[in-house]
């Protein structure tokens, strides 16, 4: 027997997944000596470079989802999230950087839902990195063709009176979306609510519901 | 207010996506200037043009394939590609 086992399964049952040995890319390569020589030449300090990775790495769904919650609360927030998402976001306390973005909201007529078709803009700033499904290209251009096929493959399906919107983050702006409040979680606080919004209802291929 | 967006096919750094080039579209807001995307990518010094959301019928993008003619796209197109357009 050359080998006491046939199956390269982990202990939890998985295939262990095959090591990355490959060569560093052109622009990995460029990314490396460009960090490397800005610190060399004291522009910046690798404590600095790690202390932004670590502010990004910080960001996430849960400072959306406490957006969504407060505008399903309080009408005067939502209407100054519709009218200036950016400014209303800010005055919430969330450091979204020199971010533009707008506030899309679902009703029983519309559903929103955001792409980006030219690269993968995504409200970073305030949700953390995009999933990696946003980036792919199969995503980038079904959403424009035909988004109530795509989304029905992330479980949703909206009868024909319901309009579908796309929004194409092309340039300068960001979107997130204020999903339609479930009746059945009206009356609840806004941080028992802020756990019903989910990343996927902030970007339209999903919708709110309760914690597990 | 109805525009076209031009169906011009400059090499570059464009924010125009081709599937919308030479659509008729409504505006639907304007959200400000920003620094013109064609020039700022090769660091010339940019103009400020005006950005606007645009909506645009599936059926107008797509034809008879749009899956709804009435589900929309929008998205934000620079002035400077856009052109009035009327229905006669």
């Amino acid at each position: 027997m050359p080998h006491d086992h046939h199956e390269p399964l982990s202990p939890s049952g998985h295939p262990y997944r095959a090591d990355d040995d490959r060569d560093l890319t052109y622009w990995q390569v460029m990314e490396i000596a460009v960090r490397e020589l800005l610190i060399e030449k004291g522009h910046v300090s690798a404590t600095q470079i790690q202390d932004q990775i670590n502010t990004m790495d910080a960001r996430s769904p849960a400072n959306g989802a406490r957006l969504v919650a407060k505008a399903w609360t309080d009408p005067a927030f939502k209407y100054a999230l519709i009218e200036d998402a950016g400014q209303a976001t800010r005055e919430m306390g969330f450091d979204i950087g020199p971010m533009h973005l707008i506030a899309l909201e679902n009703t029983e007529e519309v559903h929103n839902v955001i792409v980006c078709t030219l690269c993968s803009c995504y409200p970073r700033n305030l949700l953390g990195l995009p999933p990696d499904w946003y980036k792919s290209r199969a995503y980038r251009s079904r959403a424009v063709v035909e988004p109530r096929k795509v989304l029905s493959e992330f479980g949703l399906e909206f009868n024909q009176k319901i309009q579908i919107r796309v929004h194409d983050s092309t340039a300068d702006m960001r979107y997130i979306i204020l999903p339609y409040q479930p009746a059945d979680s009206v009356g609840l606080s806004e941080a028992e609510l802020a756990n019903w919004v989910t990343r996927d209802s902030m970007i339209g291929v999903g919708l709110p519901r309760p914690p597990a | 207010m109805k525009v076209r967006v031009l169906s011009q096919w400059p090499p570059g750094h464009v924010r125009t996506p081709g599937y919308l080039r030479g659509k008729v579209g409504t505006i639907e807001r304007s959200v400000g200037t920003f620094n013109n995307p064609e020039q700022n990518a090769y660091r010339l010094t940019p103009t400020k043009n005006r950005l606007l959301r645009v909506r645009f019928r599936m059926s107008e993008v797509w034809g008879p394939r749009a899956e709804n003619p009435d589900d929309v796209v929008e998205a934000e197109i620079y002035e400077h590609w856009l052109e009035p357009f009327n229905a006669s």
